[in-house]
């Protein structure tokens, strides 16, 4: 494991995967978008608003992936105090409230028509709000800090603490019966859905798999090359010719 | 024609089905052109400090900094 958390070897892995997550992304998006707008059929009950399904689904399924990465990352952080590992949760941290962020506001969008209601304090919404607002603090609490790694520690404790909320998300519509459906693909057995509105939900699913692995990479080659500058504008600021930018890009 | 306004339509639920395709597109594309924007940011300026850094270090710059 800590031959790729090499930031140089990190770098040349990155190089190789990027064009491929990329492209596929893009491709996974266009067909994936072509079967949930066009190629798969309206449900019996729900109509087209069934197609609200697959974005909602794959992003909350990306805002529970990304948080435990975030977590997973946080924790190697703290405990091997590996740079990487710091940089990469603080990378992660914005594409996860992102995915969080389209997960309510399309579920929002789905209870009106359905349920009758924008907003329900039902277990499985509400916990994916808090879920929201541990993103949140900890993009705030990473930025919080003169001294960078005094805000990368306090974030990590906060992302550990919040993977308690996981299990609570996940099991939440089956503990607590109330509003929002309990699932129908992570099953014992079959998914109970229709091959015509699984092949969808899968190809989105996938896509935002890609994307996130694009986006993952592009921010944390920015948070590497913060941390050279800001290294940089530490040793020229120890008495060597001013050559520190001027202007506050 | 008639198909495709059917098709926008939506069953009726237009309101609800395109907002939602909208605003995760806009959401999604947003935060990569973010994040590709800062990264070239970022490395702009880390390739200017080099060659500020091969070229001898001047003590004071101008704030354009030196031409390649």
């Amino acid at each position: 494991m800590h031959r790729f958390a090499n930031p140089a070897r990190f770098q040349r892995l990155a190089g190789a995967i990027l064009p491929w997550s990329a492209g596929l992304t893009a491709l996974l998006s266009i067909v994936g978008l072509w079967f949930a707008l066009v190629a798969s059929p309206p449900d019996y009950q729900q109509s087209e608003t069934v197609r609200i399904m697959y974005v909602h689904v794959p992003a909350a399924w990306m805002a529970l992936f990304v948080y435990a990465n975030l977590a997973i990352a946080s924790a190697i952080g703290l405990v091997w105090k590996h740079p990487l590992a710091d940089l990469a949760a603080k990378a992660m941290a914005p594409i996860g409230a992102t995915f969080t962020g389209v997960c309510l506001i399309t579920g929002s969008l789905w209870g009106q028509p359905m349920w009758g209601t924008w907003w329900v304090w039902d277990a499985r919404l509400t916990s994916v709000l808090i879920l929201f607002f541990f993103y949140v603090g900890h993009i705030a609490l990473t930025n919080a800090f003169d001294d960078p790694t005094r805000g990368t520690r306090a974030a990590a404790v906060l992302a550990l603490v919040g993977a308690v909320n996981l299990p609570i998300v996940k099991f939440s519509v089956d503990w607590w019966n109330t509003l929002h459906q309990p699932a129908s693909i992570t099953r014992l057995d079959a998914p109970a859905i229709h091959p015509s509105m699984l092949t969808p939900l899968l190809l989105m699913a996938l896509a935002f798999l890609g994307y996130y692995v694009t986006v993952l990479i592009l921010r944390l080659r920015h948070e590497i090359v913060s941390r050279k500058l800001r290294a940089l504008r530490l040793t020229q600021g120890m008495g060597a010719p001013a050559i520190v930018e001027q202007e506050g890009t | 024609m008639a198909d495709f306004s059917t098709w926008l339509a939506m069953g009726g639920y237009a309101a609800f089905v395109w907002p939602s395709y909208a605003i995760t597109a806009a959401l999604l594309i947003g935060l990569l052109v973010v994040s590709l924007w800062n990264l070239r940011r970022g490395e702009a300026e880390l390739a200017r400090n080099d060659r500020v850094a091969r070229a001898g270090a001047p003590a004071r710059r101008d704030r354009k900094g030196p031409r390649p």
